[in-house]
């Protein structure tokens, strides 16, 4: 069976990454799924994301989806949890946007400023 | 929107939030009755007769932000505008099912879509949810339920994105191998 093949090597894939973890520990994004984020695009926002962490073979990056927020018209809206409690809002995270943000925010450590529409400090 | 399966895709974040830990999507594609039938079904908090009548009405919401909710309006008037139907039944504490027909022949029928970056995206959310997703076409059927996928995977969680990456490949490649035309 040709699924079970596939299975048994992406098994490997995935234990090699986490065999591997980065400086990206403890990073959580989340999506805005709302039927606003969705229309807006946010599925192939969250596709993006999902390829260019795997591609990377980033595995300690959490990817949660939430509900609308009330900032309709900024979708796709994605949030950057840091482990220091920051956390940085972008808006407008079109698939190319949301590649960017992995390899500048998350691997690098630098926010992107052009698509930040808020930035605050969650309470630990 | 663009898609069914981003219909589906709101639909099912419902039943997420509504505390569904099973969910079960049934697509079937009948060319010689030319209709496409698409069935949702959770085991969430479900909703009692008064919320039902209403929740296609997109001025109806039980959240307390905003005045209005319109995933299943949209869904609504996507099925009537292929001359189809969409069907709501709940009860409380039992779980939500939502049916929609369409005429699968329909110009004003939006394709399916992405339906691997549907399941993607849902199994995104998996550590709380068991998916079941059953595609026919005629006579020809691709099954897959993610509580399987995880016994394969071992240690490994569905939520990896390597993992998620190769169910999104794996769903769409197997509903060409299906002949799927939605």
């Amino acid at each position: 069976m040709k699924t079970r093949e596939e299975l048994q090597a992406i098994r490997e894939r995935a234990k090699a990454a986490l065999a591997v973890r980065g400086s990206e520990g403890g990073i959580r994004v989340v999506i805005a799924m709302g039927t606003c984020g969705i229309a807006a695009g946010a599925r192939e926002t969250l596709s993006a994301l999902i390829e260019e962490l795997a591609q990377r073979g980033i595995s300690d990056v959490t990817v949660s989806q939430t509900g609308c927020k009330g900032l309709c018209d900024k979708e796709p809206v994605v949030e950057v949890h840091l482990p220091s409690g920051q956390v940085i809002t972008y808006g407008g995270v079109t698939p190319p946007v949301m590649r960017r943000i992995v390899a500048e925010q998350i691997v690098n450590g630098q926010i992107v400023s052009q698509y930040v529409i808020g930035t605050e400090t969650e309470a630990c | 929107m663009r898609e069914l399966s981003l219909h589906l895709l709101d639909l099912a974040r419902n039943s997420i939030e509504a505390g569904a830990t099973l969910l079960e999507l049934t697509v079937v594609e009948d060319p010689r009755t030319d209709t496409l039938k698409i069935v949702l079904r959770d085991n969430g908090a479900g909703m009692d007769e008064q919320a039902v009548a209403r929740a296609t009405d997109a001025f109806y919401t039980t959240r307390t932000t905003r005045r209005w909710g319109l995933g299943l309006a949209l869904f609504k008037a996507t099925c009537e505008a292929a001359q189809g139907q969409l069907e709501v039944a709940s009860r409380p504490g039992e779980g939500t099912v939502v049916s929609a027909t369409l005429r699968l022949g329909h110009l004003d029928r939006p394709p399916l879509g992405n339906m691997g970056a549907l399941l993607q995206a849902l199994v995104c959310e998996a550590d709380r949810l068991a998916l079941r997703y059953r595609h026919r076409v005629g006579d020809r059927e691709f099954y897959l339920d993610t509580e399987e996928l995880r016994r394969e995977l071992g240690g490994i969680c569905l939520t990896e994105p390597v993992v998620l990456q190769w169910l999104a490949g794996h769903v769409n490649a197997e509903l060409r191998t299906l002949g799927s035309r939605a």
